[in-house]
């Protein structure tokens, strides 16, 4: 008897689940505000300032989400992931959405039943290393000590490149990149290897960033972005089309300077008017109401805001575009046409 | 009797000498204690020299600390104004700025008085527990204590703890009435279902139903905001407040005879210990959710300080099983030919003796507790460690350490201090054998 309602509670419970993952947009209207995943915290991605509040590039695209929602970028509950917790979190209905700069594979896509609404970031793996080394290609790196995450993708990666390259090292294993640092500044290794982005952020934070150098090989791709459950293609597709808008914005030069501007009156770029909703319906088709874009974009700006602001080259993280430029500009952000 | 006069007879004392200096005093300690062999003499030596280094690279970098920067570049602007060689030199800044969220987390700023009042409704509470002198009054104060601990932290309705600690009275009553009407078991089977069952399904729409009648309440604080030394000393506390009566219990049923029960909490012991306690809590924060219906939102907070104290009081069954097996078989006889039943003897006799030996243990396990309340860092709450890593990851802060965890190695050192010295006094004071 016991074993029966026992099992009767787990149908029950798998049941409501798959019903409720149908339906996420009318759960998070329901609810008030949009549950995003993010990191505990990472520099100019995620993390809370003085009073609490949480700033950064990803949380950027989980508040332009609840903004395309509910008009409030405020309107959303910032749940701290760790690289253990954060797909359970979102399998599980914890989270609707997470955006916590996590790497595009495809087994994350396939198998872990997850989907990627698309790339916010493009990182890969690189090589810092003292200017005092005289190294100006990982090329010339034979021999090296090289600090290393364990058991992540960035030591099999350091495998691999090195082994095509017929070159030696020898790994210094660490656990963090807080560790990472110490030993590196420490001189206990010649070398750091982690995502670029993570070791340009690192090196912002040396007494004298000038004496270290970012080398200029990458050795993986890592392109990193927002993801959903399977299975509610309606609510990935509003989290996919958000990330557009963003984009969008920023080819167009729709800013959160001119857009309330843009926004008040159709203009001469139809393009424009069909994402601001002053023309076109293309918001209803999404469940969303007509501003929705308008109100994503406000919210921190478009997709060239965003990286300005939070880890672009007039912060102290100080990244290039580079590969994250649109298009246009020579990179790879480029967004579907909104029509 | 001899002519020869005698030449010499001392008739004053000789006044009294000081005794040679390396003899007394702090040269004769220091010979005796730190030079008594060329050995040791080495050993002293390096050991001066090794306190010497770490003072001399530790003490400046302590003493010359900047504690008003709002970043770390302005930090190291402000040491390399100093010129002067001070290359070295702590920034104190961060714990200026940050502080309030080291120790409160994101609680809402205008709300810090509720944690700190809450904390000292729980040491009156806990007083009369820890300090037997006390009016035995205090007690109704404990009884209250966890309600009201629990309405100021998270706030809300009061309506929801009171109709909560009605289960309790509920649970008293029904103990109260069914031992008088039919039997001490069916009692103790009543004590414990009926609350349950009240809990089940009255406690809830009873709270709402009075919440709407009589709306009384202050700011709801969801546990998402409760972060740093607050949501360690909640846990921890709340942890070894519990497991305390839960673990007697548990090695009451291990030693017990009845079949069921203490195969149950042999079972319970051996599985909650015999697993890490990251491996509970991940168990906690992910298993829960699949099983839970998904509107259902159980609080995690809530589900980690359960799972804490299940891990805590599985331990504290052992510890004191331990005083239970150390006291000679004759106590427990004595109290069986007394002809008190099993809870008065138990309750007169050998849980004192049990509980005085395995002091030392207990107060261990609620140390080692306490401090493991950082694992959570690992599911994403933000205790004292978890903060500090959301400190260091704003652009301000990010590549500052040793002064973060100095703060908080010095927080945590003071708690556990004080409950290792809390031990040492109890156990003088129960020392009945030299007396």
């Amino acid at each position: 008897m016991k074993k029966t309602v026992f099992f009767g509670a787990l149908t029950v419970a798998g049941l409501t689940a798959g019903m409720a993952s149908a339906a996420t947009l009318d759960d998070v209207k329901a609810r008030g505000s949009l549950n995003c995943g993010v990191t505990t915290g990472l520099v100019g991605f995620a993390a809370p300032d003085a009073e609490g509040v949480w700033e950064g590039f990803d949380v950027g695209v989980c508040r332009a989400v609840a903004a395309a929602i509910f008009g409030d970028p405020t309107a959303v509950e910032f749940v701290p992931t760790t690289g253990q917790t954060r797909f359970t979190a979102l399998a599980s209905g914890e989270i609707d959405l997470l955006a916590r700069n996590t790497t595009w594979t495809m087994s994350r896509d396939v198998d872990l039943k997850f989907e990627f609404v698309g790339v916010n970031y493009y990182d890969g793996q690189g090589f810092l290393v003292p200017k005092a080394l005289g190294v100006t290609s990982a090329k010339e790196l034979d021999g090296a000590t090289v600090c290393i995450q364990t058991g992540t993708t960035t030591e099999l990666n350091l495998a691999d490149f090195f082994r095509v390259n017929d070159i030696s090292y020898e790994p210094v294993p660490i656990e963090t990149n807080a560790e990472g640092q110490q030993q590196y500044l420490a001189g206990a290794c010649d070398v750091y290897t982690t995502d670029a982005s993570g070791l340009a952020a690192t090196r912002a934070t040396f007494e004298n960033p000038a004496d270290h150098v970012l080398l200029p090989e990458i050795i993986s791709k890592e392109p990193l972005g927002p993801l959903v459950r399977h299975g509610d293609n309606e609510w990935g597709d509003i989290a996919r089309w958000t990330l557009n808008a963003l984009i969008t914005a920023e080819e167009l030069g729709v800013t959160s300077e001119n857009i309330e501007e843009l926004a008040a009156t159709p203009g001469n770029n139809p393009e424009v008017n069909r994402l601001l909703g002053t023309e076109g319906e293309l918001g209803a088709q999404l469940g969303l109401d007509a501003d929705w874009a308008k109100n994503a974009i406000a919210a921190g700006g478009n997709y060239g805001e965003l990286f300005d602001n939070n880890i672009g080259e007039n912060t102290s993280i100080g990244l290039a575009r580079g590969l994250n430029a649109q298009w246009t500009d020579g990179g790879l952000i480029y967004s579907p046409p909104f029509r | 009797m001899s002519d020869t006069p005698i030449t010499y007879v001392r008739d004053t004392m000789l006044p009294q000498q000081a005794p040679p200096t390396s003899e007394v005093g702090p040269v004769r300690w220091a010979r005796e204690n730190l030079f008594s062999s060329p050995m040791n003499a080495i050993l002293t030596i390096l050991s001066l020299y090794i306190v010497y280094t770490v003072i001399s690279h530790v003490g400046p970098w302590l003493i010359n600390g900047i504690w008003d920067a709002d970043s770390l570049s302005e930090c190291r602007e402000i040491i390399a104004a100093k010129g002067d060689g001070h290359h070295s030199a702590a920034c104190f800044g961060v714990i200026t700025a940050r502080w309030h969220q080291l120790v409160f987390g994101y609680y809402p700023s205008e709300l810090y008085w509720r944690p700190v009042l809450a904390l000292l409704v729980f040491f009156v509470g806990i007083a009369p527990v820890l300090f037997p002198s006390l009016p035995r009054k205090l007690f109704i104060v404990s009884m209250v204590a966890p309600f009201l601990c629990f309405w100021l932290l998270w706030g809300g309705s009061i309506w929801l703890p009171i109709s909560i600690a009605l289960g309790f009275g509920v649970g008293v009553v029904a103990f109260k009435l069914l031992s008088v009407s039919v039997s001490s078991l069916v009692a103790i089977i009543g004590a414990i279902l009926l609350p349950l069952i009240y809990w089940l399904y009255l406690s809830g729409p009873l709270a709402a139903g009075l919440a709407s009648i009589v709306p009384l309440g202050i700011e709801f604080v969801p546990s998402r905001s409760f972060g740093g030394f607050m949501l360690s000393i909640v846990i921890g506390l709340s942890a070894i407040v519990i497991s305390l009566p839960l673990g007697i219990l548990l090695a009451l049923g291990r030693q017990s005879d009845l079949f069921i029960i203490k195969t149950c909490a042999v079972v319970f012991i051996e599985v909650i210990r015999g697993v890490p306690l990251i491996v509970w809590l991940f168990t906690a924060q992910l298993l829960l959710n699949y099983f839970l219906p998904p509107g259902s939102n159980f609080d995690l907070t809530l589900r980690v300080i359960i799972m804490v104290t299940l891990f805590a009081s599985a331990y504290i069954a052992e510890v004191v099983r331990g005083g239970l097996a150390a006291l000679p078989k004759g106590q427990y006889e004595g109290g069986d030919s007394l002809g008190l039943n099993y809870w008065q003897s138990m309750q007169l006799i050998i849980l004192p003796q049990a509980l005085k030996i395995s002091i030392p243990g207990i107060v261990n396990t609620f140390i080692g507790l306490f401090k493991d309340t950082t694992l959570v860092v690992f599911i994403g709450l933000f205790d004292p460690l978890g903060i500090a890593s959301a400190i260091r990851a704003t652009t301000e802060w990010n590549g500052i350490y040793w002064e973060l965890f100095l703060f908080i190695g010095i927080m945590f050192f003071i708690s556990c201090f004080s409950m290792g010295r809390y031990s040492l006094y109890l156990e003088k004071k129960l020392q009945r054998e030299h007396r």
